[in-house]
């Protein structure tokens, strides 16, 4: 056993570490946020040029072959940088349903394009009846001609505005919560038929809802089989817990550290902050709840690769259970010990404990996933 | 032992709920009820439709306008008022600066500051913390120096709330470095309009605008302006911070309930409403429970004479109650939590909501209550105060 890093990951690590240093202080991550675009085109470039863009993909794609411990190195990076990029919608979560359920002409064809950073990708599968359960779809997909015609409503996509396609989840047969008879369909952004409305997210990041309205796509467009996209969801949505669990690491780190520091600096009643017994122990359990969700982490990425889905999955609920008590104590703690400091906008500790909220939630809750892991 | 409320209590209930629904325009409740944000001008018309009831300082002394009513009526009227979806009386001059002045205040300044408070036509902010004083409020640093008939006050106060509409500071100012820090300090009323003073907004993680920064250059005001005697401030302040902490919050908890069961009722979850979800109807049920028992626990301090440790254990449970239903609204509405269109938390947003219109002030209100364990004295100064004045430890 050895949970150590290669040399190799190390390098990765030092190099996302210093991308985060020269281009995300909390200032120009706030410029970023208030631009039009929410996130910086060149800095996507740079993560195409050092190689972060192809890092999950297969080498015959152009890819790097990176696995699931590279992809976890570079999201806690991003998480203490609070990037905001879309790489967990393009990257992970679009190259992943290409990787699973591309067929060979999609992943020849774009691929190597995602890696470069010329293709943007993001997924839509919440609906306003969904919650956080992937196969409750009521969105449309029927048979037309040679392809489908796709009606429906698809909420809370993330990155969707500057996707050049978006996968979206849609009902091919079968009842509206039933696993079977769900398709995935790569959708042209600027196709006819399909609405957005764009926003910002209270974590500083975009999303669209989508109306499809008779979008018309050829067969070509399905991903995996036809009616088997729940399987396809698991999987890839597995991955994305994975590597949202390894931002969410990053994220409690950089709260923990800081706070530690600021009772250290901050002296009330003529002592440090540091000095009261009530807020050492406060801070001691930040400290444990980083150290059991790093654990967590390390677990989840180390068995996404299982064999066995049962035991794959339940790692994966067990994960991001964790995540979301432990992003929850550290995020609501950071405030309580930065005091008023800690409710402002101008510190960063609002914006990290906004973000570890959003991931509380993100592709399920706590209360779904111990459901989850019960009945696995 | 008797836990009914008297008859007389009772109809004092039933004409207050009659006064809201006769007074209250249905739109300032809708917006208060769906918890969007209140203008300057919605307070000010609330305070003075209760003023002309008589109802707006129901605290004071009878002879200054209050009223004499008894520690349940008080109790039933907060509760009233949070039932109907009132907006909430804005606490800084009517219940906060005005019983320091007509307690330790002479009578000319009784007669100057409290009819303008009693009409609303004066704003107060409260200017107590600073940069370096926080929960150690005593270290207080702006500077009062007199100078013939003046003070020149020179320092920065902050977190002062709804400094932005305010007419008056009133504010805790060192006058003498001599002796145990809280025996330098006086109880100073500044006019906002003074020259030297500059108000800078503070936007918390929510992105709203409620508290600011208060600058204060040689700022000159009258020594008229002290209340009681100079470095006797400190006294003056603790008298006033019992007031701060003895409202009533289960009406207001029981507002945000009404608001989590009507999303609960609504949200689906495999097709079922979200409230039948067994574990989140255990949520709201063990939600129920603690502010049933915060409810009876306010019932029970209503008897006591003056607040006093009440104080401090009503303020840890019901702010945690505050912030615990505002995180199970938050997780309530799951993916629409994320949205953030400020313009949907203004009554009149004409544009259709980005899912259900119930969604958008779930994730800012969560953000914002995260200041109620830290503002009227942190928990934590709550808990110290408790183990050492109940506990005698």
């Amino acid at each position: 056993m050895d949970f150590s890093l290669s040399e190799e990951q190390q390098l990765l690590k030092d190099s996302v570490q210093r991308f985060v240093r020269e281009e995300y202080p909390l200032e120009a991550r706030r410029k970023l946020v208030a631009t039009d675009l929410g996130y910086s085109d060149d800095n996507w470039a740079k993560m195409a040029a050092l190689g972060w863009l192809a890092l999950p993909l297969p080498e015959e794609y152009g890819g790097i072959g990176g696995g699931p411990v590279e992809t976890m190195v570079l999201m806690e990076e991003f998480g203490r940088g609070l990037v905001v990029e879309p790489y967990m919608s393009s990257i992970i979560i679009g190259g992943g349903f290409l990787m699973a359920g591309g067929s060979t002409k999609h992943k020849s064809e774009l691929l190597p394009k995602l890696g470069a950073g010329e293709l943007k990708l993001a997924f839509g599968y919440a609906e306003r009846q969904s919650r956080f359960d992937l196969n409750d779809v009521e969105c449309k997909a029927e048979k037309s001609g040679d392809g489908y015609a796709l009606n429906g409503h698809k909420g809370v996509v993330f990155h969707a505005a500057t996707a050049d396609k978006i996968i979206v989840s849609a009902r091919t047969s079968g009842g509206s919560r039933d696993a079977d008879g769900i398709t995935l369909f790569l959708v042209d952004n600027n196709c006819s038929g399909l609405s957005r409305r764009d926003y910002p997210t209270v974590d500083g990041l975009r999303a669209s809802e989508l109306e499809l309205n008779g979008v018309m796509v050829g067969a070509d467009a399905v991903l995996g089989k036809v009616g088997g996209g729940a399987a396809l969801m698991e999987e890839v949505v597995g991955q994305a817990i994975a590597a949202i669990c390894a931002e969410a690491v990053g994220c409690m780190d950089v709260l923990q550290e800081t706070t530690n520091e600021y009772l250290k600096t901050r002296v009330q009643f003529g002592v440090p902050l540091s000095k009261f017994q009530v807020l050492q122990h406060r801070m001691v359990d930040m400290f444990m709840e980083c150290e059991q969700a790093r654990s967590m982490c390390y677990m989840v990425n180390l068995k996404i690769g299982d064999e066995d889905p049962v035991e794959r999955e339940k790692s994966v609920s067990a994960a991001k259970v964790q995540i979301g008590n432990s992003g929850r104590y550290v995020g609501q703690q950071s405030v309580q010990l930065h005091g008023g400091m800690g409710m402002t906008d101008e510190l960063h500790v609002g914006h990290y404990f906004k973000r570890l909220t959003m991931i509380d939630t993100m592709f399920g809750n706590k209360d779904h996933h111990l459901k989850r892991y019960a009945d696995l | 032992m008797d836990m009914q409320f008297h008859e007389e209590d009772l109809a004092f209930q039933a004409d207050v709920r009659r006064f809201i629904q006769t007074n209250l325009p249905g739109d300032l409740a809708d917006k208060v009820r769906r918890g969007l944000h209140l203008e300057k001008e919605d307070f000010i018309f609330w305070q003075r439709k209760l003023n002309d009831q008589d109802w707006f300082a129901p605290h004071w002394p009878v002879e200054l306008g209050g009223v004499a009513w008894t520690a349940t009526q008080h109790y039933l009227f907060q509760n009233e008022q949070a039932e109907g979806n009132c907006p909430p009386v804005i606490p800084f001059g009517v219940r906060m600066v005005a019983p320091v002045i007509f307690t330790y205040g002479n009578d000319e300044q009784k007669q100057r500051f409290l009819p303008d408070i009693l009409d609303s036509t004066a704003w107060w902010c409260q200017g107590y913390s600073e940069p370096g004083a926080g929960s150690d409020l005593a270290s207080l640093q702006t500077r009062a120096v007199r100078e013939g008939d003046y003070y020149i006050v020179d320092g920065a106060k902050t977190w002062t709330t709804l400094a932005q509409f305010a007419d008056w500071i009133f504010c805790l100012v060192r006058t003498s470095n001599e002796g145990k820090p809280q025996e330098g300090i006086s109880f100073l009323l500044i006019d906002m309009k003074s020259p030297g003073i500059e108000v800078t907004p503070i936007i918390t993680i929510d992105g709203s605008h409620e508290v600011n920064s208060v600058f204060f250059t040689d700022v000159r005001v009258p020594v008229e302006n002290l209340i009681g005697q100079e470095n006797a401030g400190w006294t003056y302040a603790k008298f006033l911070l019992l007031f701060e902490r003895s409202n009533s919050l289960t009406g207001g908890l029981k507002q945000q309930l009404r608001r989590l069961r009507g999303i609960a009722e609504q949200e689906r979850v495999g097709g079922e409403p979200l409230c039948a979800d067994p574990a989140f109807a255990a949520r709201l049920a063990e939600y129920e429970v603690q502010l049933r028992s915060y409810e009876f626990l306010e019932r029970r301090t209503l008897g006591t004479s003056s607040p006093g440790a009440e104080a401090s254990y009503l303020k840890i449970i019901g702010t945690d109650l505050q912030q615990l239903a505002s995180e199970l609204t938050l997780q309530a509405v799951a993916y629409y939590g994320n949205p953030y269109i400020r313009d949907a938390l203004v009554h009149g947003y004409n544009a259709a909501s980005v899912g259900p219109d119930y969604a958008a002030p779930a994730a800012p209100q969560y953000f914002n209550y995260r200041k109620t364990a830290i503002y009227a004295g942190s928990n934590e100064i709550q808990r110290n105060i408790l183990s050492k004045a109940v506990l005698g430890m």
